[in-house]
């Protein structure tokens, strides 16, 4: 079991407040990732679930038992950090074995719980090496080793994959995925990456400033940003932002059209400017269009075989159906 | 660094650098040697500097005259003793101010080095008065406290600054993973500091073990340690320079080997961090 | 970054090491203060009562206390001036590749590690003494008059001794700075056109600007202190009395215990002054 609840929760560090009242829920079996630019409250309200800062007000429940004041060890939660903080003095097995040994098992049970996640996660040749003879990939799966023994009643992860590389980041995200999948345990999971929050959440909690900007899952997200905010944070490249003419032409302050739904030609579209970059992925191009007179850029993606020369003039058609809309204050309109 | 330097110049350079060394080092170097000879050649005319007869008398004289074990232990126990009490008394306090540090931290750790810099000769007379009152003149628990006391600032830096290192999400995972306190920082933080903790109890033996003014001040017969018996040879022992030697020799000889361990953190220790 | 709970526990845990410190600052301090109001001989009939500012008059208005402050400056002065300078040549050279740089070092360092009564009687016997020491052979080998050191010279003697003792701590230190020099600096000074005499002054003695003054703070604190060196050899005659060596006698000589306090009052407030300098230093390299 797992569910937490947060209710009407503060933080204040000195005057500033990190966290102005926040609610939210967190239901069991739930793989939440709070997103958000740098300094916005997202690892420090991870941080305040795990116990290991207070919070200045309101409540925490784990299960429907009040939390608030219990001690982070004893919350029965598992936390992955950022730099997987690994006992460096300990073998790999000494560092799996830890929270077992604090919970006083016997021995027996130990070894059974250490040996079986190693083999889960195939650490099983590395548990006599210390963590500085392990490869930053190997170091994750220790820490999520020691995490998943406890069998804890949800995993936190602190922007696990930040010190890995490009290539071993999509590795570990799929497997982190496959372990939530096999365990069907609550993970809480932060990243200021939007690409980790759109492949693995069932729930995405957007997080400005201490503020939740929504809440939903990736395709809610997607599909219906509540907000300016929200659009410009979802979804990569960048959704489009224009104000001023043709907004008004929908009724609205400012209208949203993802790169990705905008039509590309060489002689028709309502649009049209000037193609700048392009950057070929090869599955997709995208073009960086100046001088549409809607916003400074407007980025565009076609197919990767598309291919336009820096300085051409084209054309742009926007889908009308996917269009969004805010208002000055920057609410979408439904 | 990755310069090359013509040997000729590293000869040269390395010619100086030795002769500055060994005129630097000789007066210990004349102490050792002279400890091994008679008391007549020591103070032949002009001096013998290495083919005289080698002998062991003068220890096992110093030995005898003075009961040097006595004075040695007492040297271990009260360097040891307060060295120990200092790291434990002070572990506490370096894990508050290195992973709980609040707006008084500075101020406190500025606080106690200032203790430090109390002038010794100033606070004499009422040290002398409580020891008589507490019964603790010439006993080894009584120097065993002053020097603890002395040294504490020290320790407390040091091992402030070596748990600074330590990352505090480290110690934040113990307690994720269920240790208490205790737990946190006897299997966590202790185990990982065993470097920094090693460096410390070796600069503050050393430091305790060279104290010369409180334990000549504060012990007579009973409880003098190595500072004490040396002094004793000031006069007119020290006229017999074969023994004064050897008495020497044996003072500074446990020390110098464990100073050769320490010589990396001595300037970390010393200068509270300011020079690393 | 953290909880009441660890807040509460830190604050706790600090409590033993404050507390101890605490006392052992206050307690004497007090007495010390108390004492040095008083008419105070414990050989002459004991607390005579309140004397006011008459033992802090007398202590400096005393023939001797000019001499003492004039001996402990020049003592101090003269191992700063001595340790500083050769620290930073021993330094530089220590810092050039050389055959058997950790033997070199270890030579240089020892003597930081002799206790003070024995480099104190070392020197007075084996190379001070007029008759027999390796000074007075040495003079004798070209024909010189052996000098009576601790008798004739006793402060220079003692500042050499004491110099000797320090000099690995100041070359120490500064080694350890102009270790952490960038050798990239150096090198652009270099490709710069500038001689290796400016490459040190423009470059290698500003960096060291910092570690110098440590070196100063701390040694004085050190130095203005110094006691076993004086007890072993001198014993404060032939004008080498330093201030705390004229407290002491003071105290444990004349047993005067109010003009002695009178005087410790004095000596911890120039450490105090010397003190607030060093922690500026320190305090800010807290905040980095």
């Amino acid at each position: 079991m797992g569910r937490i609840q947060l209710n009407k929760v503060t933080k204040t560090f000195g005057d500033v407040e990190v966290i102005p009242p926040l609610d939210l829920t967190i239901e069991d079996g739930e793989f939440t990732v709070f997103v958000g630019p740098s300094g916005c409250g997202k690892s420090t309200l991870l941080r305040l679930i795990a116990g290991l800062e207070d919070i200045t007000s309101g409540s925490i429940a784990i299960d429907g038992n009040d939390a608030t004041d219990v001690p982070p060890a004893r919350r029965g939660l598992a936390m992955v950090f950022q730099s997987y903080a690994l006992y460096p003095h300990m073998s790999v097995r000494k560092n799996i074995a830890f929270p077992l040994r604090m919970a006083k098992l016997d021995q027996a049970e130990i070894d059974k719980r250490v040996n079986n996640a190693a083999s889960v996660l195939n650490l099983t040749d590395y548990l006599d090496r210390r963590p500085g003879q392990l490869s930053g990939g190997q170091r994750q799966r220790v820490a999520i080793g020691r995490a998943i023994v406890r069998e804890p009643a949800a995993f936190l992860f602190d922007e696990p994959l930040s010190n890995l590389d490009a290539a071993l980041r999509v590795g570990m995200r799929l497997e982190i995925s496959e372990l939530h999948k096999r365990l069907a345990t609550t993970m809480i999971y932060v990243t200021h990456d939007q690409v980790e929050a759109m492949t693995m959440a069932d729930r995405i909690v957007v997080l400005r400033a201490g503020h939740i900007e929504q809440v939903g899952s990736p395709l809610e997200l997607y599909r219906a940003p509540r907000n300016t905010f929200v659009a410009g944070f979802i979804g990569s490249p960048k959704m489009n932002l224009i104000e001023g003419e043709e907004a008004a032409k929908h009724d609205a302050h400012t209208i949203g059209i993802r790169p990705e739904h905008i039509a590309v030609s060489a002689d028709e579209g309502p649009w049209s400017g000037v193609v700048g970059v392009s950057e070929h992925l090869g599955s997709d191009t995208f073009f960086h269009i100046h001088q549409t007179g809607l916003a400074e850029t407007i980025t565009v993606r076609a197919d990767g075989e598309v291919s336009f020369s820096h300085g051409d003039r084209i054309h742009l058609t926007p889908r009308a159906d996917v269009i969004h809309r805010f208002d000055a204050g920057g609410l979408r309109i439904a | 660094m990755a310069r090359t330097v013509t040997s000729q110049r590293k000869a040269l350079t390395t010619a100086a650098a030795w002769i500055v060394g060994l005129l630097i080092f000789f007066p210990i170097l004349w102490t050792i040697l002279t400890s091994f000879k008679t008391e007549a050649q020591a103070i032949a005319s002009p001096p013998i500097f290495l083919n005289f007869d080698w002998t062991l008398e003068n220890y096992a004289i110093v030995q005898d005259r003075s009961d040097y074990m006595r004075f040695l232990w007492n040297s271990i126990i009260i360097a040891g003793g307060s060295t120990l009490l200092g790291v434990i008394i002070a572990v506490p306090a370096a894990w508050s101010m290195a992973f709980v540090p609040s707006k008084r931290t500075k101020d406190i750790l500025l606080w106690m080095l200032s203790t430090k810099m109390l002038p010794a000769v100033g606070v004499l007379y009422p040290i002398y008065l409580l020891f008589i009152k507490l019964g603790l003149l010439d006993t080894r628990t009584g120097l065993v406290i002053v020097l603890m006391l002395i040294n504490l600032p020290i320790i407390v830096w040091m091992l402030y600054t070596y748990f600074r290192e330590i990352p505090g999400e480290i110690l934040e995972a113990a307690r994720m993973d269920g240790a208490t306190l205790k737990e946190e920082i006897l299997y966590v933080l202790t185990p990982m500091a065993i470097p920094g903790i090693a460096s410390t109890i070796l600069l503050n033996f050393i430091l305790a073990w060279n104290e010369a003014f409180w334990t000549l001040n504060l012990t007579a017969a009973k409880a003098g340690p190595l500072t004490a018996f040396i002094a004793s040879y000031s006069s007119p022992e020290g006229l017999f320079y074969a023994k004064l030697s050897a008495a020497s020799t044996m003072a500074i000889a446990p020390i110098l080997i464990l100073g050769w361990f320490s010589q990396k953190q001595l300037v970390r220790g010393l200068t509270f961090g300011a020079v690393k | 970054m953290a909880t009441k709970a660890s807040r509460s526990a830190a604050r706790l845990m600090m409590a033993p090491a404050v507390i101890l410190l605490l006392g052992w600052m206050l307690v004497p301090l007090t007495m010390t203060l108390w004492f040095s109001f008083r008419k105070f001989l414990p050989m002459r009939g004991g607390d005579l009562g309140w004397a006011g500012f008459d033992n802090y008059a007398r202590f400096v208005t005393s023939s001797s206390f000019w001499p003492a402050v004039y001996t402990t400056l020049l003592i101090v002065g003269g191992v700063l001036v001595i340790t500083v300078m050769l620290g930073v040549l021993l330094a530089l050279l220590l810092d050039q590749p050389i055959w058997g740089q950790g033997v070199v070092r270890i030579l240089v360092i020892a003597p930081f590690f002799v206790m003070p009564t024995v480099s104190a009687l070392v020197w007075k016997n084996m190379f001070m003494d007029p008759v027999n020491g390796l000074f007075a052979h040495l003079f004798k080998f070209f024909g010189a008059e052996p000098v009576v050191w601790l008798t004739d010279a006793a402060l220079p003697s003692i500042i050499m001794i004491v110099s000797w003792q320090w000099l690995p701590f100041a070359t120490l230190i500064l080694l350890t700075a102009i270790q952490s020099l960038d050798s990239e600096q150096l090198e652009a000074a270099e490709m710069d056109g500038a001689p290796s005499l400016k490459r040190f002054w423009f470059i290698i003695l500003p960096h060291l600007s910092r570690a110098i003054t440590v070196v100063i703070l701390i040694q004085t604190i050190f130095l203005l202190s110094i006691f076993a060196e004086i007890f072993v050899t001198t014993q404060g005659a032939f004008d080498t009395r330093t201030l705390t060596y004229l407290i002491f006698q003071r105290i444990t000589d004349a047993q005067n215990i109010g003009l002695g306090s009178a005087g410790g009052i004095y000596a911890i407030i120039l450490a105090n002054i010397v003190a607030i300098f060093l922690m500026r230093i320190v305090g800010k390299n807290l905040d980095a």
